[in-house]
């Protein structure tokens, strides 16, 4: 099949693991309004959890729910060792924190599992499928990542939308003093959007693996360009994380194929560069006052 | 031991009294530390030179970051960026002509500064998290711009830049010792005029109000390129003495490790500080270097050796936001005026102005962070 068609599928892949990882900054953004940083470091040690399970012959179904499930609990604990004292300090803080857990959290993975790039297998066959008497570029493990991260969006709107915890989750990041007020418990709600944030992480770590090598510093790429696609979305917006992921990783994915993988970071900056001189607040936020 | 209100002069315990005029001040306090460097220079190991040259090009990209991020508020992550522009542009310039060192340094520092210039100007838009973003995705776009251009950057494999011709007698590690650090000396004595002219009181005012600001007839966006370009300048001559100290300029070198190294650096100092970028500058070269001996000591297993460095740099970071987050610098201020009652002068905690909204304790932060909620 023609290139641009392999290219745009390729970018579709990527751009929705982009879209997982936009989704977990945008969550903790609404909610904290702080920046993880962190967030792609969390989803490579889950996914060395899932790895070190697949090296013991264990179902690759388990090791991926348990990749989901520590997400849950690193992110759980994340929040409350590290970020919950920085509440009302300046902004600065947070990020400067997140950024230590990064570095922490990777060379903690690099001395565990060490510093060596490895494969990772996924349960579906990476051979793009034939069609049409035409092959393209485009396997059945690519359906399974569109599917997977289908489904976590669609979970996260049903949860957000239609439960009484999402319910708290939206009334704890719009008026923390009213929701407070009106029983909910603000504090562990911010908890409970931490773990899912970085359930987000880490299903985008278990389904980029197998398409990236598995490396402690794995996910640094990665995590850029969910940044940017968050960014681009407008940070607030967890539709916006969706087609910031998939326009970025549309646009990468052609800048790639077109003038040379090397372009990719280039192309990710100039892009962000480009859509911010536009929409300083990203594509999908409304203009609004700042506060004097 | 009393503590008095703090006069108009910068007082050191008890006896000195330094004089009032900022430019006399610290060209004193720059020609005291220049004498006693000097002297170290000459009574330590060819090694040691070394590890002051490298200490000397941190404290100044340190420094250049501090003005940026501590100062005029901006958030960069990609600082590295500018230090590898700095350092390929003096780089090239010494691969191919042969002029005194200061004119390919000085390009490095130009070349720079208009980078930075350049991407100052979409970032007089952005906000936090927004220029966080586009700084990062520098740093990471950087590295891979000498492997497109292999032709003038020589791809992967680098520049070699030869070692700077000391004046005979004068052993190689020495004079490159005093090449950096006179430079790091000359920024600090720059950097702390431009912050004390109306420069930095303007920068400092754009980062609490910008809009008061604004109304006081500053232009927030000028100052802010201003601050960028400054900062970037800053990095481009770091980046020309790591040409010099590396020997050899290669996208190696500029991993976004660096940048997140510089960050670490400034945080560990005290940010906004120019004492703290030689604190952070020490951290910089000598907690790799414990961790290395720590690891001998121990015998740790190679795995843990290879990350037992940046693992320091994590906690480091983590704790001293947690416990002390003006860093060394504001730290000892603090003991020095508690103690001998020095000026607590200026703020030593100079993060980004705004403080985060803060979900658990602010009653005020449904105003600044509205969010619509309907969206999932």
């Amino acid at each position: 099949m023609s290139l641009f068609v392999d290219l745009t599928l390729n970018g579709i892949t990527y751009g929705v693991i982009y879209a997982a990882v936009a989704l977990g900054l945008v969550l903790i953004w609404r909610a904290t309004r702080i920046l993880n940083f962190a967030q792609g470091a969390l989803a490579t040690l889950t996914t060395y959890i899932a790895v070190s399970l697949l090296d013991r012959s264990i179902n690759y179904w388990f090791a991926f729910a348990a990749a989901l499930a520590a997400g849950l609990v690193v992110g759980a604990l994340t929040e409350r060792v590290f970020i919950r004292p920085l509440y009302g300090k300046p902004e600065l803080n947070p990020v400067v924190v997140s950024i230590g857990l990064l570095i922490l959290v990777e060379s903690v993975v690099g001395a565990i599992w060490g510093s060596a790039d490895r494969g990772f297998t996924p349960a579906f066959s990476q051979y793009g499928v034939d069609i049409f008497n035409d092959h393209l570029d485009f396997s059945r493990f690519d359906i399974f990542v569109l599917g997977s991260v289908l489904v976590l969006m669609l979970a996260m709107l049903v949860l957000f939308r239609w439960t009484s915890l999402g319910l708290k989750m939206r009334a704890g990041a719009f008026a923390p003093e009213v929701a407070r007020l009106l029983g909910v418990r603000v504090g562990r709600i911010l908890t409970v959007g931490w773990a899912l944030a970085t359930l987000a992480g880490a299903l985008a770590g278990v389904l980029v693996a197998p398409l990236v090598l598995l490396s402690p510093n794995m996910m640094d790429p990665i995590l850029v360009y969910g940044l940017v696609a968050a960014v681009l979305g407008g940070l607030d917006s967890p539709v916006g994380a969706l087609v910031g992921g998939v326009v970025t990783g549309l646009g990468i994915s052609y800048v790639g194929g077109y003038l040379g993988s090397s372009m990719e970071t280039v192309g990710a900056a100039v892009l962000l560069i480009a859509v911010l001189s536009v929409r300083p607040e990203g594509i999908f936020s409304r203009p609004r006052a700042r506060r004097v | 031991m009393s503590v008095h209100a703090s006069s108009r002069t910068t007082r050191l315990p008890g006896l000195i009294r330094l004089p009032d005029q900022p430019l006399v001040r610290h060209l004193l306090l720059a020609i005291v530390a220049g004498g006693l460097l000097l002297w170290l220079t000459f009574s330590v190991s060819a090694f040691d030179n070394t590890e002051l040259a490298e200490i000397g090009w941190y404290a100044i990209a340190i420094a250049g970051l501090s003005v940026l991020t501590g100062v005029s508020g901006q958030i960069s992550l990609g600082h590295g960026a500018f230090v590898a522009v700095g350092a390929y542009a003096a780089g090239l310039m010494m691969e191919h002509f042969d002029l005194p060192l200061i004119v390919p340094i000085a390009v490095g520092v130009a070349v720079a500064a208009v980078l930075g210039a350049l991407v100052g100007l979409p970032a007089t838009r952005l906000r936090g998290p927004y220029l966080a973003a586009v700084t990062l995705a520098l740093a990471l776009a950087v590295q891979d711009i000498p492997e497109k251009f292999s032709s003038l950057f020589n791809g992967d494999e680098g520049i070699i830049v030869n070692p700077a011709t000391p004046p005979h007698s004068v052993p190689p590690e020495r004079w490159l010792a005093w090449i950096t650090l006179f430079s790091a000396l000359v920024t600090m004595v720059v950097l702390a005029n431009f912050l004390r002219s109306r420069f930095g009181r303007a920068l400092r005012a754009v980062r609490d109000d910008e809009i008061a600001a604004a109304a006081s007839g500053l232009h927030p966006a000028r100052l802010r390129v201003l601050a960028f370009a400054v900062s970037a300048a800053t990095a481009g001559l770091a980046g020309g003495l790591f040409a010099l100290w590396s020997g050899i300029v290669s996208p190696d070198s500029f991993s976004l490790f660096l940048s997140i190294q510089l960050l670490a650096g400034m945080v560990i100092g005290g940010s906004g500080t120019l004492g703290g970028a030689w604190w952070g500058a020490l951290a910089l070269v000598y907690v790799p270097e414990w961790s290395m001996s720590l690891s001998g000591h121990f015998n740790f297993s190679s795995g843990i050796s290879a990350n037992l460095q940046n693992a320091v740099f994590g906690v480091l970071i983590i704790a001293i936001m947690m416990v002390a987050p003006s860093g060394i610098q504001g730290w000892l201020r603090s003991l020095g005026s508690k103690l001998w009652g020095w000026p607590g002068h200026r703020r030593a905690v100079a993060t980004g102005s705004t403080p985060l909204p803060a979900a658990i304790s602010s009653p005020h932060s449904s105003t600044t962070s509205t969010t619509e909620g309907n969206i999932p």
